[in-house]
């Protein structure tokens, strides 16, 4: 594997992450296409959150290299592409004191993005009828929804899920499946984790096994 | 430009926080005046000595509970909020001088109300021509306190006992603030020049404004 090659979204070469002193994945190696679903499978405290944070460029590998986007993991380069990178973790991330449009809006003009995006977004994500209700009295699907929505808005090349499809509901879980097709659509690449491998295999084109911080298995 | 933009909407957002949460308002502000309250009843109310004290009491409370306003950012960071920021592209710096400029309102805001407590409960003599000098302090030490617990925050952020922590940073590198600030006020009561008190104040607040830019990004990445 060549860590310069062109095109890859994702490119890991015997990368290992060690986290207060434990070694939580090793020798990891991985190429991730444009316009690929990979999605990654194991058991609890397999790495798999790790794996994402790093992809997400909030790590950097202990040793080993890596590319995301064309930029090398824990280089400065990271702080350029980041923009570009939607992580959807455990826990949806809104200022509970803040409604659910002003989170979005608060997002958006962060990320320099155009404020009248928001109504469609807030519509399409079935949330224009509770965009005025704070975070913290919002439902954990609520929350996954608006959450959705700021990603339809900054519209990420790099889209990491992180178990996005547990406590949802059907709609909400069509929803996270309509923002994996229209990251495809725009020759984005979808990495998604979880220990329920039926979450996955639906959706994701390949398949991988974590398991004790290394890949082990393809399916 | 994407900086400052940055940066005034992290204040703005922060500010409207506060307004709901109303933490400085609600909850440091009337502690800090019951403790207002408690030394002259500790000192047997002896009016001559308690209107002498009152202004060294006012810059002590001012800078404890000040700490706690300043440190506010601290208590309330969450990681995956960090991590969010970082994700849309925020610049660490930008949020540090969001931070402190929302920081500093609150301060300001909080320091004058206190000041106004302890002259209605000290009845203090205070000097001639006070109250320009007097302002000035207060709001070069305000500035300087919170970019001192935004700093401190910063420095803690992803660790145990974050809050505690951040406090015995701050207490120690906050001197310079409550001499300058103190000093001002005596020097114009000695009838001395209170400008080597005011460069002190503004030299913190540039330092600790230079190292708050400067070290975002390191602590930031350091944090996770």
């Amino acid at each position: 594997m060549r860590l310069h090659q062109v095109g890859q979204h994702i490119v890991l070469e015997d990368v290992g992450v060690s986290l207060g002193g434990q070694t939580i994945l090793r020798g990891l190696g991985l190429e991730v296409s444009p316009g690929d679903v990979l999605g990654i499978a194991g058991p609890n405290g397999s790495g798999k959150t790790t794996l994402l944070r790093l992809l997400a460029t909030l790590i950097a590998p202990d040793s080993g290299k890596g590319l995301v986007l064309g930029a090398r993991l824990g280089s400065p380069q990271v702080y350029d592409i980041r923009r570009n990178i939607g992580l959807v973790g455990h826990t949806p991330t809104v200022i509970g004191e803040l409604t659910l449009r002003e989170n979005l809006e608060h997002a958006t003009r962060l990320a320099g993005e155009n404020q009248e995006r928001i109504d469609i977004a807030l519509r399409v994500v079935g949330l224009d009828g509770a965009a005025g209700r704070r975070g913290e009295a919002s439902s954990f699907g609520m929350l996954r929804r608006a959450e959705a929505a700021r990603l339809l808005i900054t519209n990420p090349s790099l889209l990491l899920l992180d178990e996005a499809f547990s406590g949802l509901d059907v709609d909400a879980q069509e929803l996270i499946d309509a923002l994996i097709v229209r990251t495809i659509q725009s020759d984005g690449t979808v990495v998604m984790v979880s220990h329920d491998a039926g979450h996955l295999g639906d959706r994701a084109g390949r398949v991988l096994t974590l398991s004790a911080g290394r890949l082990e298995a393809v399916a | 430009m994407r900086f400052w933009e940055q940066a005034l909407e992290i204040a703005r957002i922060d500010l409207r926080v506060e307004r709901r949460l109303g933490d400085v308002l609600r909850i440091v502000l009337p502690f800090a005046v019951v403790s207002l309250l408690v030394f002259p009843l500790a000192m047997s109310i002896d009016l001559t000595t308690v209107s002498q004290i009152g202004p060294a009491v006012f810059w002590a409370l001012g800078i404890l509970f000040g700490m706690q306003v300043a440190l506010r950012h601290a208590a309330n960071d969450r990681p995956e909020r960090r991590d969010l920021y970082a994700l849309l592209g925020v610049d660490p710096a930008a949020r540090f001088v969001g931070r402190s400029l929302s920081g500093s309102v609150l301060m300001l805001g909080f320091l004058l109300a206190l000041l106004l407590a302890m002259i209605a409960l000290y009845s203090p003599r205070l000097p001639e021509g006070w109250l320009g000098p007097g302002l000035y302090a207060l709001l070069l030490a305000g500035i300087g306190l919170t970019e001192l617990g935004t700093l401190a925050g910063e420095v803690t952020a992803g660790l145990r006992n974050r809050t505690a922590l951040a406090s015995l940073i701050v207490a120690p590198l906050a001197i310079p603030l409550v001499i300058g600030g103190s000093q001002t006020l005596e020097s114009l009561a000695r009838d001395t020049s209170i400008l080597p008190w005011l460069l002190l104040l503004v030299a913190t607040d540039l330092a600790l404004a230079v190292a708050g830019v400067a070290l975002a990004r390191p602590l930031e990445e350091a944090s996770r």
